[in-house]
């Protein structure tokens, strides 16, 4: 079984090889197509015709399309060197995603950087989200109908449908510059400065909870209603198991299978940043960086950082599909 | 074999008295069970025959205080061994479940957790009542599974359900409910999702684990084969009231109750003659919504005109002692219901004697 497990996995990730390849392909014509002229960004204000036209020829801006794909490609293993022919040639290391003449760094650096910020803002909020949401989700199932039932959906529902830059500008107006409940958002490392970290974090966390905590709370309940109706439910209610152990080991397990999905999908697009939260509370995760380079049309980091977020949903997809056979045996290959 | 009075009198090890079950429903209360009263001793079988929608299923998920108690009014007594289950706190009636009472279903598949083993869950229903390490529960569940007959049951213990085949599930579900011995198991339509051959297999099981265990088993079917091969006593239930209640023979050949033939006529017999045709009792049983006031079954009846006057649409009958032994709900005058009976179980067996007279 577990040789076909593993079949199973490398299969996977062949195809998710492919996909990238695909999706890699499609975004550099997207953007290329796109206004805005590349050359145009390497240049600074003293800017002449010529000088961008001698850029464009040097960064090889001027070949066709798919001639500049075919490096972009190339670059990504074995790295690649902008201007070999000029006096100052940039280098650009593998993987080599691009390199920003905006920012004056490789794409993978920027990315890189801003990465541990959307990786903990998403890890916070994720644990809140997960913990209130399936939580809530039990509690009202077992309520269903209730006055605690229908108090707690109602709220979930506002959570639901407040956009989160709305529930943002909110919490960041009244908490933070009304009521000084919190200092101004300014991110550092935890390793650097926890509570600082924590004062930071704590207002993006919930913020971003409280819309898929809503989310959780209805799928969650939904499920547990669905199983809890379920003959094997029953069964161990027979076997005069205790009703916590009935729902938790027994109810709650067999409806956790869609949670997994959702939690695996949303957990990976945040991951490739949380755009309006993260320019709310001045957090330097992908978010901003992909808002900061499409207000500049800085094209190779739209590009990097739509691959790099392509990457966590797929990977995630493969990750949720592995998981699947983890919790049901039924569709483990046998 | 039980006599007529002794059908009424108490101190048997379950007795099930009186007791009404109705739920509150969006479309009004549904009135499931309707004043049962039955009992059962150790070592003998009692089936609960009916339609579907009887509330012969109901009946056993009160027994098993299986109910949801927020949209449930159960009253009447349930004596289990001198205590009344429904009096008593809901966790210890959760006690009882499963060590002293215990339960199997109808579908195996659906009734076991798709995602455990079977050793897992054996297990679990055996550490829940008693203390013994995880090693000693497989191990009894080992012995179990092979009391049950499953094949090489230290390797099958480790199967998911999915892995198994009907039977062997069944035999599982068996294996579980009586792994700690109970004193009372109900078995709601046990045979009905399997293969004939495979159901004849169950049922001897049931009969040499019932005499093994000396246990009490309420059987639920609608299966009347079922009943006359593994039953003592029969109770018939429609539209949620027990409408005939006697020991098997009397049932099958003397029924007096005109349901009880309705259910005889309506099953295909090899012995019987091929042109003799299956006689279905018309019309559809009642809503529990909404009961007919009088008898249930009066709307179906063929005989109700042979009862003087407005009664069966009017009056409750009670369910009375017969001359025949059992009780029998029923406004047809004692004779009359006997000669009813003589004559239709006469054209049935396809006898021209008893079926020319009428």
């Amino acid at each position: 079984m577990s040789t076909s497990v593993s079949v199973y996995v490398l299969r996977r990730v062949l195809s998710m090889l492919l996909m990238l390849l695909l999706l890699s392909l499609i975004v550099f014509l997207l953007f290329n197509v796109l206004p805005g002229d590349p050359a145009r960004l390497t240049c600074g204000k003293a800017c002449t015709p010529e000088i961008i036209e001698a850029n464009r020829h040097r960064l090889g801006l001027d070949m066709p399309v798919i001639a500049q794909y075919w490096e972009f490609l190339k670059g990504l293993f074995v790295g690649r060197t902008y201007a070999a022919n000029s006096p100052d040639p940039v280098q650009c290391s593998a993987p080599c995603l691009g390199y920003s003449f905006k920012r004056h760094a490789e794409v993978s650096q920027l990315i890189k950087d801003g990465l541990p910020c959307t990786m903990w803002l998403a890890l916070g909020s994720f644990i809140i989200w997960m913990v209130v949401g399936i939580g809530l989700g039990v509690y009202t199932a077992l309520r269903r109908g209730r006055w605690q039932d229908k108090s707690v959906l109602g709220v979930a529902l506002i959570g639901y449908s407040l956009p989160s830059f709305f529930i943002g500008i909110l919490a960041m107006f009244f908490i933070v510059i009304k009521w000084h409940l919190l200092p101004y958002p300014r991110y550092v490392p935890p390793t650097e400065d926890l509570s600082k970290f924590l004062q930071t974090m704590i207002l993006p966390w919930i913020v971003l909870a409280i819309l898929y905590a809503a989310f959780y709370i209805r799928l969650t309940r939904s499920q547990m209603l669905e199983t809890l109706n379920e003959d094997y439910i029953r069964t161990a209610r027979s076997k005069g198991l205790p009703d916590r152990t009935v729902i938790r080991k027994h109810a709650l397990r067999a409806g956790l299978t869609p949670i997994v999905t959702s939690a695996g999908l949303d957990l990976a697009g945040l991951l490739g940043g949380a755009v309006f939260i993260e320019a709310i509370f001045s957090l330097p995760g992908i978010g901003s960086l992909a808002l900061g380079s499409v207000t500049d049309s800085d094209l190779p980091v739209i590009v990097g950082v739509t691959l790099v977020a392509a990457v966590f949903v797929i990977v995630a997809n493969l990750v949720v599909d592995v998981l699947y056979a983890v919790i049901d045996p039924r569709v483990r290959p046998s | 074999m039980t006599q007529g009075n002794d059908l009424t009198s108490s101190g048997r090890f379950l007795e099930v008295d009186d007791l009404h079950v109705s739920f509150s429903t969006e479309d009004g209360i549904v009135q499931a069970v309707d004043g049962i009263t039955f009992g059962v001793e150790r070592g003998k079988t009692l089936a609960i025959v009916g339609e579907s929608g009887s509330g012969k299923s109901v009946t056993s998920l009160a027994i098993m205080g299986l109910f949801d108690k927020r949209r449930t009014t159960v009253s009447g007594r349930v004596m289990f061994e001198g205590d009344d289950l429904l009096k008593l706190d809901a966790d210890d009636v959760r006690k009882l479940r499963g060590s002293r009472m215990a339960m199997i279903y109808q579908d195996p598949l659906s009734s076991l957790h798709p995602f455990y083993t079977i050793a897992k869950q054996l297990v679990e229903a055996v550490r829940v009542h008693q203390k013994v390490s995880k090693a000693e529960a497989r191990d009894q569940c080992i012995a179990m599974l092979h009391k049950v007959g499953i094949p090489s049951p230290e390797k099958r213990i480790d199967s998911y359900p999915h892995e198994l085949s009907g039977g062997m599930r069944q035999r599982v579900m068996i294996a579980m409910a009586l792994i700690n011995s109970p004193d009372l198991l109900i078995a709601d339509e046990p045979t009905t999702a399997l293969d004939v051959t495979v159901q004849a297999q169950i049922l001897d099981l049931l009969r040499s684990l019932q005499q093994e265990f000396n246990t009490a088993i309420i059987m639920i079917t609608h299966d009347l084969g079922v009943v006359a091969d593994v039953a003592d006593d029969v109770a018939v239930m429609y539209g949620g009231r027990v409408v005939e209640y006697g020991d098997v023979n009397s049932i099958f050949r003397r029924p007096e109750m005109p349901y009880t033939l309705g259910l005889l006529a309506s099953v295909p017999r090899m012995d019987r003659v091929r042109t003799s045709r299956l006689d279905p009792i018309p019309g559809a049983p009642p809503s529990a919504l909404k009961l007919p006031k009088g008898c249930v079954f009066a709307p179906r009846c063929s005989y109700k005109s042979q009862v003087p006057g407005d009664v069966c649409a009017t009056d409750r009958p009670e369910l009375l002692p017969a001359p025949s032994g059992q009780l029998v709900r029923c406004h047809l005058p004692g004779p009359t219901r006997v000669e009813i009976s003589r004559v239709k179980l006469g054209e049935l067996a396809g006898d021209s004697t008893a079926g020319g007279a009428a």
